[in-house]
């Protein structure tokens, strides 16, 4: 009932005028600020907020991450069930996935930001997420670089296609999606229990 | 007890034990508890992030995400510098960069957060965060040279792994992507050993 690409979002010729690449850039817009805001009121622009989560001590990031997902998540699935969004669902490559993934980490404890919340950092004057944002367009740059050889080779070593848990488990989709909920939930009411922060 | 049981008593003892934080941890000043914690709760917050995604996929046909963002500038910058090497390189191929909502919605969040910050009260305007320089001195060098090598790491593992704590995170765990859920569990091992290398030892 939800797979990718089953239920397929029909958009009208009104829509599509709606959605033309001016207000799709103002959509984007506006969007992109409410994302910033919302990031700096949760306080992951804060060097010490993101690092705090990387030492274990202060919580808050994870608390928005899942928070996040079983928000996004009991929405996205009914509106795709009905037809109203597309899913978005990027391959799965074991060996990128987990290296990159890695290297990724390795990046994140160095700078103390990631790329959406350096954003944040510089919007609330952490000047030096700007050094980690210059250092972001240089390894883009250099990945782009090495993009045509990356694709022959790493890409390839555990290249399932794209994969959800909706057609992994052997569950009707529905279960997976709310015990999906469930645990995501209970390991928040955990974090609760035990954080300060 | 069996082995699954021994196991599953293992990953819960853990878990308690990573999450409530006992003694082990450290100097004061580089316990960020001891810190100013966000303005709003992180529940409200995240909720706020979850709804913004179901307006980002139905009105823009959008996941929320920041990483490609700096692709598009490098790719911009490049194509201003080398324009024919630029577009003979393979990601450039499938993804031009041009002024696009990925690229708009990452400085739109800058402005975003800096009307966030100002309404609180709580501008930073600040180069080296305090508990950086609690550890590590207050050089501005020193600071920026480790945020531009992590800055290129970061990157080039959001690149390889296809998205980053927002693009995977947020957007691809919530659509129960394994890709995203195997990224974003790598994106905390790799960033808590090395925090921890850099702050516990």
């Amino acid at each position: 009932m939800v797979d990718p690409g089953k239920a397929v979002k029909k958009t009208s010729a009104a829509e599509r005028a709606f959605i033309s690449p001016l207000t799709g850039i103002v959509a984007g817009i506006v969007f992109g600020f409410v994302f910033g805001f919302l990031l700096q009121k949760g306080g992951v622009g804060t060097y010490h907020i993101l690092m705090g989560q990387l030492l274990f001590q202060d919580w808050t990031v994870v608390k928005i991450m899942l928070t996040a997902i079983i928000v996004g998540m009991i929405g996205i699935f009914p509106l795709h069930h009905f037809a109203k969004v597309n899913l978005h669902i990027k391959p799965t490559k074991l060996a990128s996935n987990i290296a990159g993934g890695l290297l990724f980490g390795v990046g994140f404890a160095l700078v103390g930001y990631c790329p959406g919340t350096a954003a944040a950092a510089v919007g609330q004057g952490s000047w030096d997420a700007l050094f980690g944002m210059a250092g972001l367009v240089a390894g883009s740059w250099l990945y782009a670089e090495m993009s045509g050889t990356l694709k022959q080779t790493i890409d390839k070593v555990g290249d399932l296609g794209r994969l959800t848990f909706l057609n992994v488990l052997p569950l009707p989709k529905w279960a997976v999606i709310i015990s999906a909920t469930a645990l995501l939930t209970g390991f928040l009411l955990v974090l609760e229990i035990f954080t300060v922060h | 007890m069996n082995r699954r049981q021994a196991w599953l008593f293992a990953a819960a003892t853990a878990l308690v034990v990573m999450v409530s934080q006992p003694a082990w941890a450290i100097d004061p000043a580089l316990d960020a508890r001891n810190y100013a914690g966000p303005a709003w709760s992180p529940y409200l917050v995240g909720a706020g992030i979850g709804v913004l995604s179901w307006l980002t996929f139905y009105f823009s046909d959008k996941p929320i995400g920041a990483s490609s963002f700096y692709a598009t500038v490098s790719g911009m910058i490049g194509k201003a510098l080398a324009p024919r090497h630029t577009e003979s390189l393979d990601y450039f191929k499938t993804k031009p960069p041009k002024l696009n909502w990925d690229f708009v919605f990452v400085l739109a969040a800058i402005a975003g957060a800096a009307v966030a910050a100002l309404s609180g009260g709580n501008i930073v305007n600040e180069w080296v965060p305090d508990m950086w320089s609690a550890r590590f001195g207050d050089s501005v060098f020193l600071r920026g040279g480790f945020a531009f090598a992590g800055g290129m790491l970061m990157a080039f593992g959001a690149r390889m792994a296809g998205g980053c704590t927002s693009g995977h995170g947020i957007s691809g765990t919530l659509q129960l992507n394994v890709a995203s859920w195997i990224a974003v569990i790598c994106f905390f091992i790799g960033g808590a050993a090395v925090a921890n290398l850099m702050f516990r030892v």
